[in-house]
């Protein structure tokens, strides 16, 4: 048994961590978060130089043709850095759903576009309140013309393309839906900045009116091909979400190192330390948890649903339990602009919104392990 | 990342698997694969007899205490062989559960510490199940601060002279040998004063006596021992340097990985599948979907992080002090799922059943046990100083007792 990354993969990871520490410090993630600029375009050139957009890319389509392992690898390290880009919305979303369902056309248009950084692209799924569901689908598509609202869209002020989830059909069934790639540049296209939690990465509405859209695969598979995408951007998702317990763990550990109060390091007193180890234990069953999600998207294996939505929960919960905790560890120093506690809080309790609730996930991982245990 | 053996992995597994496959005691098979959460209960066996005879087999077989050297009744085996054949043993690795603290504990703390003669002498006796072994370490004052024992072992020429009590001590009521620590000398701060040594469980002077436990049942003991004679040839290390002999033993302890621990998330999906609310079956209602996820993501991240260790001792890596997490989270889970599934019956969830093993009375069982999962083997709070310090590397905590002679320390008279 190797339930490991290999040291090729390692090498990868000691690689983005380096180039991160370099080009995306909190003093870069600030010029977002303040409002400054809508996401760091110098880092994203630099991720496209170090080959980290297409990792997970085929070399024919203008990537590194590597694998999701090293994308796993990756996204730890992007969530590590809280990097305020928008790389899961253009590298899980967008280019895994056009690996899945793209035609050829389709595929070399976008793809070697997002690996030089030139595309930036997006999934326009959620209207409104509610989770992933056919129901809440309600942007129709007749005929290859969208009308409709889709918010929020992660990413959706700054990017060059989106995959549209539209209604085609009113049976009632999954196959009502199919997906559309449309050119945020259309005509038909507007795009509205939204406020939200985490203003390092942007939230938008998006309206369109009689836009021309081409399909993206077959009509009416658009649930079908949504689910494998959002099963895959989940573990990818887990692994940024592990990446960013574990510096909100280091954070919280070095503080309570570092802060003397009643004589001593408060990380001699128990409360505190158990505070601390009960956040290395939600932070590892995540990590552990997603090691498994990486070793089925790797392999395309049968267990992926399971494996994606355990993933998808347990790196959830451990990054908004150690983002809070690190914030309580700092004690009123956390709760200040100035620490860095609450950019990680942010980023957590926004993640665990992302690809639907923590609830919605738990819906699936049930309903999935039902049906393991069925056949 | 893969799930599969290496060529020589391979090789080991099918030979153990044969080996199983040709030797195990396959009427037993049936009642030991139902779920117990970790208690066995055979219906017309006692786990003594036919755990002896399992060991005896596995010893002759060359399969018993595998990863100790051969001279001393082991395979010389790797690490990550041993869990390789514990995987193979399967259900019947249950059957071992009255020489595991022999195996576990007791051997190695021999073989690290005892004379050549010592180790040809008992280690094999040990391997084969001849002999068992108990641990005598914690007392009704020293608990989690075990180096706080009271029990006096005093020189008197060739001999010690034994006075005191321990507790907790699982299966003392059938072992043949027990490992002690005793104060051999007050005067001096508490770690500095202890002494390790083994004696014959049947000398006089020894008295064993069951407790009864919150849940009904009977699996610890009260040892006393009043003026035992122990020869100064059964001493382990130096007089004085007791604390380090045990931290071989509690080190050997923890080492114990693979070892899946129950969590009981099997067992509440199997209920909320078959139970029937009023508006439905308990596995359909959202709040029971909710709790059982965040639960089976537990469970699972428990078994995959023991993939992840199993991995390390693959490659020649030792496990840590990581690996407390197991007991820490299962404890914890096993007595939140019993409330949790006796809540979902309502007012007869405080019924228990006449059988154990029926849906009924399962949880109630489960309740009633689990906070002796979190006590045993390091309490939740010293795992998790453990975690603190030794894998985040937190600072200890201040001990106002470190630098204080023994009989110095303040007791409140009791």
């Amino acid at each position: 048994m190797n339930f490991d990354f290999s040291d090729d993969q390692k090498q990868l990871r000691d690689q983005a961590r380096k180039f991160l520490s370099e080009e995306c410090s909190p003093k870069a993630v600030r010029v977002v978060l303040d409002g400054k600029a809508p996401y760091d375009s110098d880092l994203w050139k630099g991720l496209a130089e170090m080959g980290f957009l297409g990792v997970a890319i085929p070399e024919e389509f203008g990537g590194a043709g590597a694998g999701h392992l090293e994308l796993c690898v990756i996204a730890e390290e992007m969530g590590r850095a809280n990097a305020p880009v928008p790389f899961s919305s253009t590298v899980y979303l967008a280019a895994e759903a056009l690996l899945i369902a793209g035609s050829d056309a389709q595929k070399k248009k976008w793809l070697p576009a997002i690996a030089s950084g030139e595309a930036i692209g997006t999934l326009a799924l959620f209207e409104g309140k509610g989770n992933p569901s056919p129901k809440n689908i309600k942007l129709a598509a007749s005929n290859g013309v969208l009308n409709g609202v889709k918010k929020p869209v992660a990413d959706g002020a700054i990017a060059n393309f989106a995959v549209v989830a539209a209604r085609t059909g009113a049976s009632g069934r999954d196959g009502d839906i199919s997906l559309f790639l449309v050119d945020l540049k259309a005509a038909g296209v507007e795009v509205k900045s939204l406020t939200n939690l985490d203003p390092t990465r942007g939230q938008a509405e998006i309206t369109f009116k009689d836009c021309k859209a081409e399909p993206l695969g077959a009509v009416g598979e658009g649930w079908s091909i949504l689910t494998q995408v959002l099963d895959r951007a989940a573990v990818l998702c887990a692994f940024e979400q592990v990446g960013g317990a574990d510096r909100a763990l280091e954070m919280g550990r070095d503080y309570a190192l570092d802060r003397i109060a009643f004589g001593r390091q408060i990380g001699s007193f128990q409360a505190v330390k158990h505070m601390l180890a009960d956040m290395y234990v939600s932070a590892t069953l995540a990590r552990s948890n997603s090691y498994y999600g990486a070793w089925a998207l790797s392999t395309n294996a049968a267990e992926l649903p399971e494996a994606a939505a355990a993933a998808r929960i347990s790196a959830t919960q451990a990054f908004q339990h150690c983002a809070k905790n690190n914030i309580q560890v700092h004690g009123g120093m956390g709760f200040t602009w100035e620490f860095d506690c609450h950019m990680y809080y942010r980023r957590a309790n926004a993640m665990a919104l992302g690809l639907g609730s923590l609830s919605y996930w738990e819906d699936q991982l049930i309903d999935r392990m039902r049906k393991k245990n069925a056949a | 990342m893969n799930f599969d053996d290496t060529p020589q992995e391979a090789a080991f597994r099918e030979t153990a698997r044969k080996w199983v496959e040709a030797n195990a005691p396959k009427e037993l098979e049936a009642e030991l694969s139902k779920s117990s959460l970790g208690r066995i209960r055979l219906a017309k066996h006692d786990i003594v007899d036919v755990g002896k005879a399992w060991q005896r087999k596995k010893f002759e077989g060359n399969w018993a205490c595998l990863h100790w050297p051969k001279e001393y009744g082991g395979r010389g085996a790797t690490p990550i062989e041993r869990v390789i054949w514990q995987q193979e043993e399967g259900v019947y690795g249950k059957l071992t559960q009255p020489f595991q603290i022999g195996e576990g504990m007791c051997g190695p703390t021999v073989m690290a510490w005892g004379s050549e003669d010592a180790k040809r002498r008992y280690l094999p006796k040990l391997a084969s199940g001849e002999e068992i072994w108990c641990q005598l370490f914690s007392e009704p004052s020293a608990g989690s601060d075990v180096a706080g024992l009271r029990t006096r072992a005093e020189k008197k020429g060739d001999n010690w002279i034994v006075n005191g009590q321990k507790i907790w001590t699982s299966g003392a009521h059938y072992s043949d040998y027990g490992l002690l620590i005793a104060r051999t000398d007050p005067n001096v701060p508490k770690h500095k004063g202890l002494t390790m040594f083994f004696l014959d469980m049947k000398s006089p002077g020894v008295e064993v006596r069951p407790i009864k436990q919150a849940n009904g049942m009977q699996e610890f003991n009260e040892v006393y021992f009043t003026d035992v004679v122990i020869p100064d040839s059964q001493r382990l290390g130096a007089v004085g340097e007791g604390w380090s002999v045990s931290l071989t033993t509690l080190m050997n302890e923890r080492m114990s990985i693979g070892a899946r621990l129950a969590t009981g998330v099997p067992e509440l999906f199997e209920f909320c599948s078959n139970l029937m609310l009023e508006d439905g079956l308990a596995i359909d209602d959202p709040s029971v979907r909710s709790k059982l996820a965040s639960w089976a993501v537990k469970s699972s991240g428990l078994k995959y992080t023991s993939y992840r260790a199993i991995s390390a001792l693959s490659k020649g890596e030792r496990p840590g002090p990581e690996n407390s997490i197991g007991k820490l989270v299962s404890g914890m889970m096993l007595q939140d799922i019993a409330t949790y599934a006796m809540d979902l019956q309502g007012a007869a969830g405080v019924l228990t059943g006449t059988d154990e093993e029926t849906v009924q009375g399962q949880f109630q069982q489960m309740l009633l046990s689990s906070p002796s999962m979190r006590i045993a083997g390091g309490t939740d709070e010293i795992l998790r100083n453990i975690i603190a310090e030794r894998v985040l590397g937190l600072p200890g905590d201040i001990r106002v007792d470190k630098d204080v002679p023994y009989n110095k320390i303040p007791t409140k008279g009791r």
